[in-house]
């Protein structure tokens, strides 16, 4: 029978430690709603999604009541609409009138977002994707819900470099239509290499068309509690260490394994995966960056971080697979500047840089995640950062993604404002000298080689 | 067997079980296992209970229990065990 130490353990967790269930994320499968008709089109979406999901915030809502753990977030993830949208929609307003009954159908459910206004073009572009791709930057200004995410590249077919140079435009013009809340819509507008079919995470979350009709996607969190159990490790050797970590994220992916069984159970949707992802957010104890420092770092960004990371990142990956009986998603350590505090002290201290957090991402999903940067940068440069970003991703056969926000008016020294679970973040510079004569070549960058790993 | 963990942690007072006891009765709660210690004058309580029988919603159980501890002036959580059984048992 169950002890009073493992009783008030988990307890203190969820009341001191912010262990939380990050988000029940809802995949909906939108293909039955293709029609050439715009009108007819924008009916079935909307109704198909207010249809399947209605009890999405109740079912979370009596979990949390009956377990007494937070589930943070409820969300709806849902087929790129660059398909959904491709018969119906002949204009970039067309697939905005789709986002806006997107917008209507997350109000009506009562989720905070819905990821999928999506485009995956990581070998070329149909005139459908590039259609929804230019109608991001209205669609973020006009949708308060919406999160909006393109592939560009993958490891099995390289990177379209055509599809990266338009979205180092379209981030910039993001930026400039959402100027006036500090280039807010550009924070939920992820560009991705290898994008998983079953991420449960925003921005960059979409049902890939080889998942079902509906499916309950879980991701847990919980880095105020891996901080905490480590503390009890300080100047212990690796083993020690990375034992700890192992346990602690058995136990947060348990949690989470169960909450995803019960939503699964009470809604009549079957249960996809776990996302093993430590996710932070602004709030105080609930910071990756924490936890680099716990392990022996002064700051992040010092050297050893990038070390410090994969090890942190593998170990919890470990402990939580045995944890759950299907993994997915992105599944590793996020670092996102914006929403962790050690992060955003880390970055004004001047111990983190742009170049280092890419360094991070080698390591550690998924990318170079809510940086604010000045909104004088070009579109190439911005275009350069997230070939980088997809570069990485590409040569090492793992997820990378680039959310990065010119905040317009703003440089280096300014603080961009985006309020809630995103946070705030410093404007850090970017290398200034350009590269554009590299984005303007056209065509895609071939697949990487497949064998002689160096 | 429906099984619910009823946790209880506060300052301590007089009467504090004889409330908790008499909602759980009141409820048909039964009681499977109690233990409880009071450290540097603070009590605190675990019970492990069986609410099989309950005639309301489970929801509206763990409501109560947290206004009836707002009325001790004790914090009072009741959950159901598999959060506990789950992250603590292979």
């Amino acid at each position: 029978m169950i002890n009073m130490m493992e009783v008030s353990e988990t307890n203190k967790m969820i009341e001191h430690e912010n262990l939380d269930v990050r988000t029940i994320t809802l995949g909906i499968s939108l293909m039955d709603c293709i029609d050439s008709d715009l009108d007819t089109l924008n009916k079935k979406i909307y109704d198909k999604i207010t249809t399947v999901a209605k009890d999405l915030i109740s079912t979370g809502q009596e979990i949390e009541k009956e377990f007494g753990i937070p589930i943070v977030n409820k969300r709806i993830s849902i087929t790129p609409v660059s398909l959904v949208g491709a018969s119906a929609c002949k204009t970039s307003e067309d697939y905005v009138e789709v986002a806006k009954t997107l917008d209507r159908a997350a109000h009506t459910v009562g989720v905070n977002f819905i990821g999928g206004y999506s485009a995956l073009v990581s070998k070329g572009m149909t005139k459908s994707d590039e259609l929804l791709i230019r109608s991001i930057p209205q669609a973020m200004a006009q949708t308060e819900r919406i999160c909006s995410s393109v592939n560009v590249g993958s490891t099995k077919c390289g990177i379209n470099m055509d599809a990266v140079r338009l979205c180092g435009e379209i981030v910039k013009a993001t930026a400039e239509a959402t100027a006036d809340n500090d280039s807010l819509g550009c924070a939920k507008l992820v560009i991705l290499c290898n994008a998983p079919d079953d991420n449960p995470f925003m921005a960059g979350a979409f049902l890939g068309v080889t998942e079902a009709d509906a499916i309950i996607n879980v991701g847990v969190s919980g880095p105020g509690v891996v901080k905490k159990a480590i503390e009890k490790a300080r100047g212990k050797g690796f083993e020690e260490l990375c034992e700890t970590i192992k346990k602690t994220a058995f136990k947060i992916t348990r949690v989470g394994q169960l909450v995803a069984n019960e939503a699964s159970q009470r809604m009549g949707i079957p249960f996809g995966i776990i996302d093993l992802s430590l996710a932070p957010t602004p709030a105080i104890g609930d910071s990756i960056a924490e936890i680099l420092e716990e392990i022996g770092l002064e700051r992040v960004g010092a050297p050893g971080t990038t070390a410090a990371l994969a090890m942190l990142n593998d170990q919890v990956k470990k402990g939580g697979v045995m944890a759950s009986s299907y993994v997915g998603g992105l599944s590793g350590a996020f670092i996102p500047v914006s929403e962790d505090q050690g992060m955003i002290d880390a970055v004004n201290a001047g111990s983190l840089t742009i170049e280092k957090l890419e360094a991070m991402t080698c390591v550690c999903s998924v990318g170079l995640d809510m940086i604010a940067i000045p909104g004088k940068t070009s579109a190439a440069t911005i275009a350069g950062i997230i070939a980088d970003e997809m570069a990485i991703g590409m040569v090492n056969q793992k997820t990378t993604a680039a959310r990065l926000i010119p905040v317009i008016g703003k440089d280096v020294g300014d603080t961009a404002e985006f309020g809630g679970l995103l946070g705030y973040a410093p404007i850090m510079p970017v290398n200034e000298f350009a590269c554009d004569a590299f984005i303007n070549r056209e065509g895609r960058m071939p697949a990487p080689i497949h064998s002689f790993k160096n | 067997m429906r099984k619910c963990v009823v946790t209880v942690l506060g300052k301590d007072t007089v009467g504090i079980i004889a409330k908790v006891c008499s909602y759980l009765a009141e409820n048909n709660i039964n009681i499977l296992d109690i233990s409880q210690t009071i450290v540097q004058g603070y009590f605190d309580m675990m019970m492990i209970v069986d609410v099989t029988n309950i005639e309301k919603d489970f929801g509206d159980i763990v409501e109560e229990m947290n206004h009836l501890g707002e009325d001790i002036g004790v914090n009072i959580r009741c959950q159901r065990e598999e959060i506990f059984a789950k992250m603590h048992r292979l």
